[in-house]
């Protein structure tokens, strides 16, 4: 009997091509973590300088390019609410879409197929498209139907605001919340169901009582996901409620707001002297992603409590 | 059935089930108005109902009561609401300021053809034409100025230039990683390897941009020494970047879906894991790398943010790769906030953002299809 073949990673030392082929994949998936390494390294480095607390607590002067007195707070209150008014309609229409997949639906049926075909394509239209769409649909739509059923003096609802900005975010990240939702229902034990019917539960508050409590968790997650992906897109605000400065805070869903992507690429863009005002520029990266992120962080947090009280409850 | 008949028997579910249902035809429902209204706006561009001639036709004010009122409505370009609210002085008014304006044009474009032209016809926006003072038939966009020029070729070709860098940048590189991961890597590097690419995922395409400007447009300038800090090559390589974490996690997943079976089969047979990654389970798994590339050329095709930061945005027509270069996405977002309503540019910006939508639409439909193909082949051998 010949010797038995040798274990795969010995004779991967001796073979030539082998070696090529796990170095070069390897070198590639080292590359992309240098390169996300660079990135962040080079924000969080170069940002820290110009980051103070009067940086992300005050209102900028007109001329925000002056690294005396530059400042983001209504960046990132512009932000925050954007993503917040977007939550209001995303979320409950994304569960309930999940909830009728899921629980309604026969699986694979023409209509699912069909719901399932349009989702993938929402998922993939381009982030100017959604920003089209609010100026079309949104403003210039309903918005100018609105400001003319009201019999408003000029336009009100016709313009660009927070509301259509949220809106629009809320189409696109529609998907993100379905996706999520779907698949926090999907993991819960089919048992748990079987049990709550049995006992002369109805479908509906099987449903509201043990489905999606349960479930909880995952729609957050999904809810999170939706938020950290709105809070960086900057195409799709562009035309529905982006302003270049403004010397107030938004107080009305009506008003425009300024936004923190929108500002960075100002910054990168408009500058009078791109050298002077690159310390800024960074600060404002930093002050994105420290929000995206911790936006996630939060979530996460809330999710494991959550998750511990759901186990201490059972 | 009892389950059946109980649930028919309850009006307060029967009820809750219809509201369900409706809410979930909310997806479908935004499909299709985003097909429609962003089509409405660019439909009269289809329809050869727009006309950016600098000399149009003038109907002297005092023949007012001559035309008949669908006459009047479309020589001022009015809609039918417009119309109905305006009576005879306002009308009278705006024929008058129309005649004036036309006496206004310049010497120079009374005998000049191009202040003639309709320039969104279709052979101005896609076929090259000779324009006065230019020697040869041209590629131009140059939707401001007298004279409106709306050829889409330089703004297609640049999105088309940017998209197959990103490609061929992001695709080997997540492709190579992706191989990596799921068949070579111990789980330990898998554990720092994938809450990266969420980690990249989770960057905002305009700090993409951004790393674009400040750091990767010098440094490829100082590698590769073209003339032109911000070009296509830049955008297309920030671009890639953005596009690793889709086309990584697709491509990882169609991987992993190749049933462990196929791998331990040729491992028994004396193949090294690389052999069994590379001859065995990468074929297997070819169709779902091939979607990866649909989809992420999808998705480089409409991207913004990266390519409007660093592509240095002239809209020339060129094919080099170090020039600077404008996509469809960049002329939108770079150029809606100056059209008017209702005009022509803003129609024809909208026209490109129907051709995005349309392209991304078929992108995402092929790409789906195979990964459905894929699984369901997988799980009926598997």
């Amino acid at each position: 009997m010949k010797a038995a073949p040798r274990a795969p990673f010995h004779s991967q030392g001796k073979d030539p091509v082998a070696l090529l082929g796990v170095s070069v994949t390897g070198f590639a998936t080292a590359l992309i973590l240098v390169i996300l390494a660079v990135i962040l390294g080079s924000v969080v480095l170069q940002g820290l300088p110009a980051f103070s607390w009067r940086f992300v607590s005050t209102v900028p002067k007109k001329d925000f390019f002056d690294i005396e007195s530059a400042a983001v707070l209504p960046m990132i209150v512009g932000t925050t609410i954007r993503v917040l008014v977007m939550t209001v309609f995303v979320m409950p229409i994304g569960v309930i879409t999940a909830v009728y997949l899921t629980e309604y639906a026969r699986a694979g049926s023409p209509y699912t197929r069909i719901v399932r075909a349009a989702i993938n394509n929402l998922a993939g239209v381009p982030s100017i498209v959604f920003g089209l769409f609010g100026l079309g649909f949104f403003i210039n739509f309903i918005g100018k139907n609105l400001d003319e059923f009201m019999g408003a003096e000029g336009p009100n609802f016709g313009q660009p605001a927070v509301i259509w900005a949220s809106l629009t975010l809320a189409v696109m990240t529609l998907p993100v919340v379905i996706v999520a939702t779907e698949e926090a229902l999907k993991a819960i034990a089919p048992g748990l169901r079987e049990a709550s019917l049995a006992l002369g539960a109805t479908k509906l508050q099987t449903i509201l009582r043990i489905v999606l409590p349960n479930a909880l968790p995952g729609i957050l997650t999904g809810g999170i996901l939706a938020i950290s992906r709105a809070a960086g897109e900057v195409a799709p605000i562009l035309f529905t409620g982006a302003a270049y400065f403004m010397a107030d805070l938004p107080k009305r869903l009506t008003d425009q707001f300024m936004d923190l992507g929108y500002h960075t690429y100002v910054l990168a863009t408009q500058s009078p002297n791109i050298e002077k005002t690159t310390p800024i520029l960074y600060a404002t990266v930093l002050v994105l992603l420290l929000l995206t992120f911790s936006l996630n962080a939060v979530a996460i947090i809330v999710r494991a409590r959550m998750r511990q009280a759901l186990r201490a409850g059972h | 059935m009892g389950l059946k008949r109980g649930h028919k028997a309850r009006p307060v579910e029967r009820v809750a089930e219809i509201l369900i249902f409706t809410v979930s035809l909310s997806t479908i429902a935004l499909i299709l108005l985003i097909f429609i209204f962003v089509g409405r706006e660019a439909f009269p561009v289809l329809l050869g109902k727009t006309n950016s001639a600098l000399i149009q036709p003038v109907i002297p004010a005092a023949n007012l009561d001559q035309l008949r009122p669908e006459e009047v409505r479309e020589y001022l370009g009015l809609t039918a609401q417009q119309f109905k609210e305006m009576d005879r002085e306002t009308l009278m008014a705006l024929m008058e300021s129309r005649e004036e304006a036309s006496n206004d044009i310049p010497e120079s474009f009374r005998n000049d053809p191009d202040a003639k032209a309709n320039t969104t016809q279709f052979r101005y926006l896609i076929r090259p034409h000779q324009w006065t003072g230019y020697d040869r038939p041209e590629y131009i966009w140059q939707p401001v100025g007298t004279i409106h020029k709306y050829n889409l070729m330089p703004l297609i070709v640049g999105s088309l230039k940017v998209t197959l860098i990103g490609l061929l940048f992001a695709v080997p590189v997540s492709l190579g990683a992706a191989i990596y991961v799921s068949q070579l890597a111990s789980p330990r590097v898998r554990e720092w390897v994938k809450p990266g690419i969420e980690l990249l995922a989770g960057i905002p395409s305009v700090v993409m941009g951004v790393f674009a400007l400040l750091l990767l447009a010098s440094l490829l300038q100082r590698i590769f020494g073209y003339q032109f800090r911000l070009n296509a090559f830049v955008a297309g390589i920030a671009l890639g970047l953005t596009a690793v974490p889709l086309i990584f996690s697709i491509a990882e997943d169609a991987l992993t879906s190749v049933p462990r079976s196929y791998t331990q089969a040729a491992l028994a047979l004396g193949a090294s894991q690389w052999q069994a990654s590379w001859q065995v389970v990468l074929p297997a798994a070819l169709p779902g790398v091939f979607a990866a590339a649909v989809l992420g050329f999808g998705r480089c095709i409409g991207e913004t943010m990266v390519v409007l930061i660093a592509s240095g945005n002239a809209s020339t027509m060129s094919w080099s790769v170090f020039d600077s270069t404008r996509s469809l996405t960049a002329t939108i977002a770079a150029e809606m906030a100056e059209a008017v309503a209702g005009g022509h540019h803003y129609r024809v910006l909208f026209l490109l953002g129907t051709m995005l939508f349309a392209v991304t639409f078929v992108t995402n439909f092929v790409g789906e299809l195979i990964i459905h193909r894929l699984k369901g082949r997988m799980e009926g051998r598997g």
